[in-house]
Parts: structure tokens; sequence; C-alpha cells
């Protein structure tokens, strides 16, 4: 079996620029270690204009050398759309949190994947707004306490948002995928999943997403070991892991 | 449709607006469909993929707004259009262009509001306009064309002030401009140089100095090391509160008719501009000493020129087709050493939502006070 490095900083981690602002035990960094870890294996860095707008990824901006954006929480969609369409030639990633994307920027983001806008959105799904002080999402899970459901999420409150299965159904998609990082295989197959997508924004084929699960230990009120229970236990049986859509092409 | 510098047309202000911008060397046009400013909507889906330039139609004017924002980060010259409910929902945005010190043009459409209101003229956008409607108090410089040749100059001013400033600039007509037709000049015009917007994301590869650029609407709240500088919230403030006093220094804008012998002069901008300048020609004939200061720019508001005349004792009369919103800033500028008047929406010759503001209402009003 061939063997991958799992540990040690990715190159494009210019870790002198800041300290680590995440929680102990929050999954961002992995998302973002991923994230530069294929950059950096696709040789897009020079060109790489990446976009964060979610509360708790700000390490992303924070921690790079490559051009970056921070727009307001919920619109980096939509710069997205303003920058790729500016400059089609450069890579595009706009990197947003379950609240960012699954609610205050679901219009954005249904809308761009009809417009075919060439570009990637990657959400890390944590199940509630963790910056906030840990609220309920469109993704919180059934049963779910969160400071606004604080008896659990029930049905009276709706039912959690399947992105990455809605995405997929858009004919202006290209690749839709979820991935989590609770095990070794699993991180890998993210890591696949992501690469992908990067893939069909560099093939110019169509609007690109992957949904990554996300262990928030501060806000779910748990160990680093418990919330990694959670996303197996909890998570991943509700919001399957997998490929939902990979196309060569739109038509 | 191929066209010549210096050409002639028969174009509306709505279209009027579009060759601004193509004119200014605008490369993206953002837009949601809104009545009544749908013809700039259009103009620039015919005109602007054809020269390869970038046209989008939006999923909303939030989504206007933003796109325009990151547009406007590629150092582009970007621009949205909009009207009533669709201005509403672009305020959050375009306090956060002001955060990011991004360019960007916004030619607001006025209707008559509030809410839904009519979908034909009104000038009922004033005050979120000059004051900074979205949230956290900031500026932008408002220009107001009253004819479709200045709306094209305008949005051509707009430009470079947004270079100038990296400030977004609004144009801010209204429905009645928007619809109406008459001759257009096309020509570019020269304001002189501009700083290279060396700030702008391109891609590292693309920097000249190979540093990365951030864009970034939390300046003051998030650190973005090594650019921009701002290290903190106050830096921030001081960084804008400069740029904000510039502009009120150099960027006045007014046009003064017959108020050297004038004892009452009407302040109007706009459709009511011309309006109110048909009234003072009527009654200069019969002898009454009525003039205009008619501001092009209603952000910054030249009130140097309103507190002059009040000094020496000039009356005041507002012509605009609201409910009283320019009135504010003619007080402000007069500071209770004359009398101020206001000739509003209620003045409208009919009560449909088709009702303007007519000479005949204007004339009533200055008989009043000067008889």
């Amino acid at each position: 079996m061939k063997k991958e490095l799992v540990s040690g900083l990715p190159k494009l981690w210019a870790h002198h620029l800041a300290e680590r602002l995440e929680c102990p035990g929050c999954q961002y960094p992995i998302i973002t270690r991923i994230i530069y870890d294929v950059i950096d294996e696709l040789g897009i860095e020079g060109k790489t204009i990446l976009i964060n707008s979610s509360a708790c990824g700000y390490g992303i901006v924070l921690t790079t050398m490559m051009d970056v954006m921070f727009p307001n929480h919920g619109q980096g969609i939509d710069v997205a759309t303003g920058v790729k369409r500016l400059l089609p030639d450069c890579f595009v990633l706009s990197f947003g949190g379950d609240g960012d994307i699954a609610a205050i920027g679901a219009g954005a983001f249904v809308n761009a994947a009809q417009r075919a806008e060439k570009y990637t959105v990657i959400m890390v799904n944590n199940g509630h707004f963790a910056m906030t002080g840990g609220q309920m999402a469109p993704t919180t899970l059934m049963g779910q306490v969160t400071a606004t459901s604080p008896e659990g999420r029930n049905p009276a409150m709706g039912y959690p948002a399947r992105m990455a299965e809605m995405i997929a159904t858009v004919q202006g998609t290209a690749y839709s995928a979820r991935g989590a990082a609770n095990n070794p295989a699993n991180y890998l197959k993210t890591r696949k999943y992501v690469k992908s997508a990067f893939q069909k924004q560099m093939d110019n084929v169509g609007f690109g997403f992957v949904e990554f699960l996300s262990a928030c230990p501060t806000g779910w009120h748990m160990t680093p070991q418990e919330s990694i229970k959670w996303v197996e236990e909890k998570m991943i049986p509700a919001l399957p892991l997998g490929e939902f859509k990979n196309v060569e092409t739109l038509e | 449709m191929g066209v010549t510098m210096g050409e002639r047309l028969f174009v509306i202000g709505n279209e009027a607006l579009g060759w601004g911008a193509l004119n200014a060397g605008c490369e993206a046009y953002i837009g949601y469909p809104i009545t009544p400013q749908n013809e700039t909507t259009e103009w620039f889906a015919q005109e602007f993929p054809r020269r390869g330039r970038v046209f989008v139609q939006s999923q909303s004017e939030v989504g206007s707004i933003n796109i325009l924002f990151g547009a406007a980060a590629t150092g582009a010259r970007a621009m949205t259009s909009t009207s009533g409910p669709g201005w509403g929902l672009m305020q959050e945005g375009m306090s956060h262009l002001v955060n990011g010190e991004l360019p960007a043009v916004i030619s607001l459409v006025q209707r008559g509001g509030p809410g839904a209101g009519t979908t034909r003229h009104g000038q009922m956008d004033y005050l979120s306009a000059t004051r900074g409607g979205g949230q956290g108090g900031y500026k932008n410089i408002v220009l107001t064309p009253a004819s479709v040749q200045e709306s094209h100059d305008f949005v051509q001013l707009a430009f470079y002030l947004a270079d100038k400033y990296r400030n977004p600039v609004i144009v801010m007509t209204d429905g009645l401009l928007g619809q109406m037709a008459e001759p257009l000049e096309l020509r570019t015009l020269d304001f002189g140089s501009l700083p290279q917007k060396d700030w702008a994301v391109r891609g590292r590869a693309n920097q000249p100095d190979g540093i990365r650029r951030a864009v970034s609407a939390m300046q003051g709240l998030m650190p973005t090391p090594p650019h921009p500088p701002y290290t903190g919230f106050l830096d921030l403030l001081k960084v804008l509160d400069e740029k904000y006093r510039k502009m009120e220094e150099s960027e006045v804008r007014y046009e003064t008719y017959l108020i050297e012998d004038a004892e009452l002069i009407i302040v109007a901008y706009g459709y009511t501009a011309r309006v109110a300048k048909e009234a003072i020609k009527w009654v200069r004939r019969e002898g009454f000493k009525v003039g205009m200061i008619r501001p092009l720019s209603v952000w910054p508001f030249p009130y140097q020129i309103i507190r002059e005349k009040a000094s020496y004792g000039c009356r005041f009369l507002v012509v605009e087709d609201s409910l009283g919103q320019l009135v504010e800033d003619v007080r402000i500028g007069v500071q209770g050493r004359t009398d101020v008047h206001l000739v509003g929406a209620l003045a409208r010759h009919d009560p449909s939502d088709g009702g303007m503001v007519l000479p005949d209402s204007v004339l009533d009003e200055i008989y009043r006070l000067m008889k």
C-alpha cells in the first residue's frame, strides 16, 4: 500500500504569519491543510484567489501567502462570482461554513450553481453557528442541542439541510461530494474529493462543491475524542459521505 | 451597435448610463431586474458580452452588490444599477465596499416609496444615498445628473472619483430621467491620472512584487498581514475619516442659475431642477428675482454657497419629489438665518403614480412667497 504523508505542515502553510486561532480539537485546520496540499500538488498557488467568508475559517486567510479575500459572512459565493468572471484564468476557491452557505448564502449558492459558475465552493459543516456561540443552523441534526434549540432540534424546527445532495441536482453543478476526517481513510477520500472538485474548475466544466463534516468540540461541549465519535455516530449516518455528482460536461 | 466617438444618439437616460460606463472603460456590469431602470440592465446585456466585457444577471440585489465587490477587488472598473427596493437590499454591501476600500459605481434610478412604493419616478432615496444607508455610518459621493447627457458624463466622473478615493460612488437619477429620451453626444472625458491599483487581487504570481494581496470587508476587525496595513479598528477609522474630509474639501459640485441678484433661491436636483428652471424663466419675465442652486453632488453637499447666500438674506425654496429630504441639507446650510420652504411630492399634479411636480406648483409657491 502506498504511504502518504498525513502529518506535518503543508508547504503553503505560512506558519510565521499567525498562530493557529482555532479551538483545540477543531477540524478547520484539517480541511485547510487538505486545501493547501491539493493546491500545492496541482501547482496553482500563484494563480489562486482564496475567499473565506466563514467566521471560524479565518485561519485560512491568515496562514497563507496566496492572494486572499475576506468578504462579509454569507457573501463569499457572490464575491467569488465577481472575481472569477473578471479573472477566468485564476483559480478561485470560496471557503465557508454551514451558516454561511446553507443559511444566509443559500440563495447565492443555488444560483451560482444554476449559472454554472466555474469555481469551487468548500463548505465546512459543523452543524451549528460556531463563532457566534453555538446556535442552530439549517444543518443541525434532529435532536441536536444548540443555544437556540435547547431541548434538541425537533420536527417543528424542520430537518437538516443536505447541501451536497441538493446541489448535485442542479444542472450547472459539475461536482458535488461530502467528506469527513474522522479517520485516515476518510481523510484521504476527502482529499481526493477536493482534488476532483479543483480539477473540474481547471477543466472549466462547471460549479464544484465539497462539504466537509467538521468536529467542533467547543461548540458541541465535548472533548475532542467525543466530538469525533459524534461525527461518526450522528453526522455520517444522517449525512452520508461520498460523491453525488461527477460529470465531464454539463450537457 | 457600432458607434464612433462624437456621434450623436437619441437615447433614454437609462441607456445613457450604459454608454457612459462603456466610455469610462467599465469592464463588468452586474444587475437584477427592477423597474424603472430595466433598460440599463438590458443595455448591458446587449452591448457588453459582444465586446468581450462581463455581464452577470444576479439572483438578487444582494447578489449584485457582492458580485460587484468581487469584480472591483480584481481592479476592474465595475458597476451595478438598481432602484427602490433593490437599493434597500444593497445597503449592507455598500457598507462593505467602503470598509474594503473598493472603487465601484452604482446607478440609482429613484422611484416612489416607501416599500414597493411605485414603479415610476420619485426622489425618495436621497437620505439613504447621502447618509450611508447601511450599517456603521459611512460616506460616499452621490452625483445627480439632470439630463441624458449628464447621465452619460457623470457615470464617467463617478468611475474616476471611485478610483481616486477607493470608495463607491452613486449616480442618482430618477425614473423620469431614466425613461426620457434626449440627444446624447458620445465622448470620453479625461479627469486626470490615477494611481495604479496595486492593492487588487490577481493571483500572487501576477503581483509585480510577488507579495500576496488581501482584500477584506473586515478591515479593522481581522488582521491580515502584510496587506492591508490597518492593525486596529481606530487605524481604519482614521483612514476613512481623512478620506471623507478630502472628498468634502475637493468634490463639492453645483451649478448656479441667476443667483447674483436673487432674493429667493430654489434648490433642486434631477428632474425637479429642470421643472424649477422652467418656473424661474417664467417669473423672471414678470420681474421676480428668483435663481437656482443645483447640486451636482448631493454628498458632499454645497453647504458653503447656501450659507453665503443665506447670510445675505436670500430666502430658500426646495423643490423635490419626496416628502422632504433634500430640504434637510438646505436647512443645515441656512442654519436658521432665513426661511426655507418646500414644494414636495404632495404638490404633484395628479394623485396617481404618474403624478409629477410640475412648474405650476413651483410658480404658485413663488407667488405665495414673493407677492
